[in-house]
């Protein structure tokens, strides 16, 4: 047996054992048992913050010095509907928020009328899943005066937000329980770092929920409905990233 | 009433017989063991799945905020045909291990990531999992270490061991691979007691205080973590320079099992029993 073979057959013996390890791991990855058990770490983590957050307590806002000189884009930076790409060139004008659902009063509200409601502005981090963070200005309409103004039912439980933007054909959407949609620092923004919030970031209208990471950070919000479970909104897990990839809906790590 | 002090049995920990080695003695009572072979899974899995959170964004910042515009003061990357690890200003090269392998071009290669191909989800459902099989049995084990004086018997170090001049003959009898023996292998030495200690009250608690850090759940709740590390890119930074030191606490660990005789350190670890290295 020459070298070279000696070589190449140690080698594949390498990456034969290497393989088999990555498959064995690859396959407890996979179980369903597995996930199941992860699941209820899932469960318990979520548990175990709501006992230790104050449902009230608020995100750290910083100072205008501590703003990141460039705040990046994410996820989707033009949707490409056709319908919000009117939008786009009317300057959001004939656009309306929808706000529907399990409320007594539905509203279509311009972005004249949000805009002219008392806005509030947070200077708060922006914590992306992947690790990155980012400190930005946020202005916009409290959720909470949508909410009061449209009359939630008390069945309501949870409020989604639709999107404009899509992911291979799958509107964008996200959903977060009454708590958070009233909580002091949840607003629309439509305002980001002193100007009207761009399309990169998701205008006319994008969701600040602080307190959770960045893809319950809806952009390109389109309607705000209100619904008693999460079981009949896309896949049931309460957002695009939770029913296509498996994030967790509480988002709160 | 009863007899005297002289029926007693005799202590558990004696001292008046020394040993020239070769007897078994119980060294590693059931807690030790039980928390040691149950972190031996729980660590590995934090690593392997931490590799793969790290995946998604192998950049590392300091401060309250960081992203692809600003300055990674560590970063795992590759060009079209390299792999590199960048710290600072100085660049390794990497190719095959990080930055760029045979079957990736992530920061971590498939072979050391839980999973092995690319699902940051999945990672952290199993990092979050696991870490509460390191936060609770480390609780526990601390409370039971202290109550049954484990930390103050066996792992605090005394003034005397600590003395420079006794920690430098330890270094450099390990550097000679000269290993306590007899007697004076009874109790752990002062490299043993400053490395468990480190890990153990150090490296652990800050690896998870930095993790918890870098919730936003978390830093509403108990926003004096932010300060107490410098942001939540800062924590970030930190957990990953925790993670690695752990890693390389387990390779000298690892070695040292192998070089001090892996029979009997394996068998002490499971049984609880240790023979005393002879002495010559």
């Amino acid at each position: 047996m020459t070298i070279l073979s000696r070589r190449r057959l140690i080698g594949s013996i390498g990456v034969g054992a290497g393989g088999l390890l990555l498959s064995g791991c690859d396959r407890i990855v996979a179980s369903p048992t597995v996930k199941h058990v992860l699941g209820l770490g899932e469960d318990l983590t979520r548990r175990a913050q709501h006992v230790v957050i104050d449902r009230t307590a608020l995100a750290r806002e910083f100072s205008v010095h501590d703003m990141s000189p460039v705040f990046r884009t994410n996820g989707n930076t033009m949707p490409g509907s056709t319908t919000y790409q009117t939008h786009v060139g009317e300057g959001f004008a004939n656009w309306r928020l929808v706000v529907n659902g399990l409320v007594r009063n539905p509203l279509a509200l311009s972005l004249a009328q949000i805009r002219s409601v008392p806005a509030r502005t947070q200077i708060t981090r922006h914590d992306c899943v992947e690790g990155w963070s980012a400190i930005g200005q946020w202005t916009g309409l409290p959720l909470k005066l949508v909410m009061d103004r449209a009359g939630v039912l008390p069945t309501a439980r949870y409020a989604v937000f639709h999107c404009a933007d899509d992911f291979s054909g799958t509107p964008y959407y996200e959903s977060i329980d009454l708590i958070d949609a009233t909580h002091p620092q949840t607003i629309l923004a439509w305002g980001m770092n002193d100007q009207l919030l761009s399309v990169g970031h998701g205008a006319p209208l994008r969701l600040r929920v602080e307190r959770q990471l960045g893809y319950k950070q809806a952009k390109y919000v389109m309607a705000v409905e209100l619904v008693a479970n999460l079981d009949v909104i896309g896949g049931g897990k309460g957002g695009y990233w939770e029913d296509n990839a498996g994030y967790q809906w509480y988002a709160g790590i | 009433m009863h007899s005297a002090a002289t029926d007693a049995p005799a202590p558990l920990t004696p001292v008046a017989v020394l040993s020239k080695g070769g007897d078994l003695v119980y060294r590693q009572r059931v807690p030790v063991r039980l928390w040691h072979w149950l972190n031996a899974l729980t660590v590995f899995v934090m690593l392997m799945s931490g590799a793969m959170i790290f995946n998604a964004h192998p950049r590392l910042y300091w401060g309250q905020y960081g992203a692809n515009n600003e300055t990674a003061w560590l970063e795992i990357g590759h060009t079209d045909v390299a792999g590199f690890l960048r710290v600072g200003q100085v660049t390794i090269p990497t190719t095959g291990v990080l930055g760029l392998s045979a079957n990736s071009d992530r920061a971590f290669p498939p072979l050391v990531t839980i999973p092995s191909t690319y699902s940051l989800a999945d990672a952290r459902q199993w990092h979050f999992a696991f870490a509460w099989l390191l936060v609770v049995p480390g609780l526990l084990f601390w409370a039971w270490g202290f109550v049954s004086r484990h930390v103050q018997h066996d792992l605090a170090p005394t003034p005397r061991e600590l003395h420079p001049a006794n920690i430098w003959h330890d270094i450099t009898n390990h550097a000679r691979l000269r290993f306590h023996i007899g007697e004076s292998a009874r109790r752990y030495n002062i490299l043993q007691k400053l490395s468990y200690v480190g890990v153990i009250f150090v490296l652990l608690p800050t690896v998870v205080l930095t993790g918890l850090t870098m919730s936003p759940g978390i830093n509403a709740a108990w926003p004096w973590l932010l300060d107490l590390f410098g942001g939540r890119q800062s924590a970030r930074s930190i957990h990953f320079i925790c993670a690695t030191l752990l890693f390389g606490f387990i390779v000298v660990h690892l070695v040292m099992v192998v070089l001090a005789g892996p029979f009997n350190e394996m068998r002490s670890m499971i049984t609880g029993w240790y023979r005393l290295p002879k002495e010559k």
